[in-house]
C-alpha cells in the first residue's frame, strides 16, 4: 500500500514537472493546446516505473551490486592467462587492420565512425591519466582536444605546414596549456578543482568562438588536409583508410606508454595521490611535480586527439568542444573503470559505437545515455572493468611457488 | 654529539587557538621518547608541524643527519621526508585500495629515480631498480610480519595489521627519525606487546631515532627512554619514565585522569 501511494505521488511529481515541457504545446496562431493524453502516459509509466523500482530494492536490498555475467567473469578470467590474452589481442589486431577490406563494414562511411570511436578511446585513456590514475576530477578536457584540432587547422591555414609536423606541435600545445591550466589549481580538490576545469573549457571555446579574426569564430576553419604519405595522391577513400589505419597505430602507442607509465614508479605515486594526497606527500611524494606531470600527460592526449580529428573532418568548429564533449569523455573513463586500461578502452568504444548504430533511437539518445549513468552508478559505481591489479614478481619467492 | 631531532619553543596559533605554546623537545641518536597528554592536548598537531604539514606559527626544527644540520622550518613535506624523518598517522592512512606491497613501494618513493621518460623505455636500470623496489618492500613486509599478506587489497587487513603496515611504509622512505602517532591504538594486549618488541628491534636494526604518541601506559614506560608530558599545548614535564611516574603535576593532568577512568 505503501508503495502504491509512493509511486503516485512520484508519478504526480513527474507530472507536475514535466507539464510546461511535454503538455503544453504553442499553436502557430499563439493559442495553447494541453496535451492531457501524454501527460497522462507518462504518470503511468512513472507509476508503474516507480512500482517496479521498489520491488527492485526490497526483493533484494542486501547486495545491491550488480554481478557481471558468468559469461563475462569467465572471459575476463580467461583473457587473465598471458597465452589466451596474446591469442585474444592478435585476433583483436588482424580484425582491426582487415577492417577496410571487409564488405559492409568497411565502407568509408563505417570506417569514419570507427575512426572517431578510435579518436575517443585516445581522449578517454588521456583523460584516464588524471582523472582515474590521479585521481584529479578535470572537466574541462575537451579544450585541450579542441586545443590540438585548432593548432592544425590554424598552422595549417596560415603557414601551410602539414600533418606530420602539426602533431607533434599539438602535443605540446597542450602540454603547456596543461601546465599553465596545472599551476593555479594545484591546491585544489574535488568539486572545486572540477569546477576550475570547467571554466577553463568554457574559456578556450569562447576564446575560440569570439576570436573572429583568427578562428573565424562559430564558422569554424575548413579545407583542413588530410595526412599525407610521402606526397602521394590518394582519394578520398584511401585517405580515409589511411587516417583509420594511423588512429589504429595511435591508440595502440596510447595504450602501450599509458600502460607502461601506470605500471612505473611515477604511476604509483599517481595512484597514491589518488588514494590520500597527505599520506603521498608524507611519504615523499613532491605533489607539485607529480600533479603537473598528470596534468600535462594527460593533455598531451587531447592535443593529439585534436589533430587526428581536424585531420578526419577536415573541418573545426566551437561547437565540437562543448561541455558536453567533456561530460562524454568522463563518462567513458567512469563507465569503463577509473584507472582501468582496458575498462576505458571499452568504455569509450561502447559509448560512441553503441549510439551510432541506434541511430534509430536518435531522439531519445540522451535519455537513455542519462538512463544508463544513474543505473551505472547505482549498479555498478567501479565501473566495467575492476580489480585490475598488476602481477609482482618477488625474488624472495621464487621456488616456493604462489603465496597464499 | 648533536640531538636527532631538536624543536625550540614551538608555537602553533589556529586563529585564536594555541594547539601549541612554545613547546621544546629533542630527541638522541637511537633513543625511543614518548610524547603523552590528555586527548587534545596537541600532540599530533606538533607531529603535523616537524612534517611540514603545518606551518609552525614560531619556533624552530632541526634535524641532524650525518652530522649535516637541517632546519625544517619552511621545507615542504616530501622535503622533510627525504632527509630522513618518517611518520605514521593517528587515523591510519593507507594508500587503501592498493595491496599491501604497493603500499610499501609507494614509500621507496623518495630513494628510488624513475622519471617518465625511463617509465617509458623501460631500460635494464628502470626493470632493475623496480625489482629491487619490490624486494626491498617485501623485506620490510617481512620485519614487521605482514609478508604473507603481501597481495592483499591494504584495506582488507585487520586494524593491528594496517598499523604495522604503516610503519613498514614508514620504514620504507629509509628514515633516520621515526614518528610514530598512536601506534598501539586499537590493538589488543599480545599485538601491543608484539608491538613493542617490534619498535626495539627497528630501532638496533635500522639505528632509528623514534618519537611515539602512545595513551597505553605501560607500553610507554617499558619502551621509552624519556616521556614528554604535554597538557593544552603546553609541555608540563619531562624526564625518565621513574621520574614522570612521580611527578605530582602529571599526575593530576594525565595519570590520574585514566587512573579513574
Ligand atoms: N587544523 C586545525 N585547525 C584548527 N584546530 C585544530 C587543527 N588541528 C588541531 N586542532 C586543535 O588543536 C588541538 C590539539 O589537537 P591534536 O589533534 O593535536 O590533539 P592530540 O593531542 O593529538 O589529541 P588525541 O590524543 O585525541 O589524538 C585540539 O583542540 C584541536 O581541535
Ligand atoms: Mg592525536
Amino acid at each position: 500500500m505503501k508503495r502504491i501511494v509512493h509511486a503516485l505521488v512520484a508519478a504526480v511529481w513527474f507530472m507536475v514537472l514535466c507539464s510546461p515541457i511535454m503538455g503544453l504545446q504553442i499553436q502557430p496562431d499563439k493559442s495553447v493546446v494541453f496535451l492531457w493524453k501524454r501527460l497522462a502516459a507518462l504518470g503511468v509509466g512513472i507509476f508503474f516505473a516507480s512500482l517496479l523500482w521498489q520491488w527492485y530494492f526490497s526483493s533484494q536490498r542486501a547486495s545491491v551490486s550488480l554481478r557481471m555475467p558468468a559469461a563475462v567473469t569467465s572471459a575476463i578470467g580467461l583473457f587473465k592467462q598471458k597465452k589466451t590474452r596474446r591469442a585474444g589481442l592478435g585476433i583483436l589486431l588482424v580484425f582491426m587492420l582487415l577492417i577496410p577490406f571487409l564488405p559492409v563494414i568497411g565502407s568509408i562511411y563505417q570506417i569514419s565512425i570507427l575512426i572517431s570511436a578510435l579518436i575517443y578511446v585516445m581522449l578517454a585513456l588521456g583523460l584516464n591519466i588524471v582523472v582515474g590514475l590521479a585521481g584529479q576530477l578535470v572537466l574541462g578536457y575537451a579544450a585541450f582536444y579542441a586545443i590540438g584540432a585548432y593548432t592544425y587547422a590554424l598552422l595549417t591555414t596560415y603557414f601551410g605546414f602539414g600533418f606530420w609536423i602539426c602533431l607533434p606541435i599539438g602535443g605540446v600545445m597542450t602540454i603547456l596549456f596543461g601546465l599553465a591550466l596545472g599551476f593555479p589549481v594545484l591546491r585544489l580538490r574535488g568539486d572545486y578543482l572540477a569546477i576550475v576545469t570547467l571554466g577553463f573549457g568554457e574559456i578556450v571555446r569562447l576564446m575560440l568562438l569570439n576570436w573572429v579574426s583568427i578562428t573565424g569564430g562559430s564558422h569554424g576553419i575548413s579545407n583542413i588536409p588530410k595526412p599525407g604519405l610521402f606526397g602521394i595522391d590518394m582519394d578520398i577513400q584511401q585517405a580515409t583508410v589511411y587516417l583509420y589505419y594511423l588512429c589504429v597505430a595511435a591508440v595502440i602507442v596510447a595504450i602501450v606508454i599509458i600502460s607502461r607509465l601506470k605500471n612505473s614508479r611515477v604511476g604509483l605515486a599517481l595512484q597514491a595521490l589518488r588514494e590520500d594526497e597527505i599520506a603521498s606527500e608524507a611519504m615523499g611524494i613532491n605533489l607539485t611535480r607529480v600533479k603537473l606531470a598528470a596534468f600535462a600527460l594527460s593533455s598531451a592526449w587531447a592535443g593529439f586527439a585534436g589533430v587526428f580529428f581536424a585531420a578526419k573532418t577536415s573541418f573545426v568548429n566551437p561547437a565540437s568542444f562543448t561541455f558536453m564533449e567533456s561530460a562524454m569523455m568522463l563518462s567513458m573513463v567512469v563507465l569503463g573503470g577509473m584507472g582501468s586500461i582496458t575498462g576505458v578502452t571499452l568504455g569509450a568504444l561502447i559509448l560512441i559505437l553503441v549510439p551510432e548504430y541506434l541511430r534509430a533511437f536518435a531522439d531519445y539518445r540522451m535519455l537513455l545515455f542519462g538512463l544508463v549513468m544513474v543505473l551505472m552508478m547505482i549498479f555498478r559505481p567501479q565501473g566495467l572493468i575492476t580489480g585490475e591489479r598488476r602481477k609482482y614478481h618477488v625474488t624472495a619467492l621464487d621456488g616456493k611457488g604462489e603465496a597464499a | 654529539m648533536k640531538p636527532v631531532l631538536e624543536v625550540h619553543e614551538l608555537t602553533q596559533d589556529f586563529g585564536g587557538l594555541r594547539a601549541l605554546n612554545e613547546v621544546c623537545l629533542e630527541v638522541g641518536e637511537k633513543e625511543i621518547v614518548a610524547l603523552i597528554g590528555p586527548n587534545g592536548a596537541g600532540k599530533t598537531t606538533f607531529f603535523n608541524c616537524v612534517t611540514g604539514i603545518y606551518r609552525p606559527t614560531s619556533g624552530s626544527i632541526n634535524l641532524t643527519v650525518n652530522n649535516v644540520t637541517h632546519s625544517l622550518i619552511g621545507k615542504k613535506t616530501h622535503e622533510i621526508t627525504a632527509l630522513g624523518m618518517a611518520r605514521t598517522f593517528q587515523n591510519i592512512r593507507l594508500f587503501s585500495q592498493m595491496t599491501v606491497l604497493e603500499n610499501v613501494m609507494v614509500g621507496c618513493h623518495s630513494r628510488t629515480r624513475a622519471g617518465i621518460l625511463s617509465a617509458l623505455l623501460r631500460d635494464r636500470r628502470t626493470r632493475r631498480e623496480e625489482q629491487e623496489t619490490v624486494d626491498k618492500s617485501y623485506e620490510l613486509l617481512k620485519t614487521v610480519g605482514l609478508e604473507r599478506q603481501w597481495d592483499e587489497t591494504a584495506c582488507n587487513l585487520p586494524y593491528g595489521d594496517q598499523r604495522r603496515l604503516e610503519i613498514a611504509r614508514a620504514l620504507a622512505t629509509e628514515p633516520h627519525m621515526l614518528l610514530l602517532d598512536e601506534p598501539a591504538a586499537g590493538m589488543n594486549p599480545n599485538e601491543t606487546r608484539d608491538l613493542r618488541e617490534l619498535i626495539k628491534r627497528l630501532r638496533d636494526r635500522y639505528d632509528l631515532s623514534v618519537l611515539l604518541i602512545e595513551h597505553d601506559m605501560s607500553m610507554v614506560m617499558s619502551l621509552s627512554d624519556r616521556i614528554y608530558v604535554m597538557e593544552y599545548g603546553s609541555p608540563i614535564a619531562s624526564g625518565t619514565p621513574a621520574e614522570i611516574r612521580s611527578n605530582p603535576d602529571v599526575i593530576k593532568a594525565y595519570l590520574g585522569e585514566s587512573r579513574d577512568a
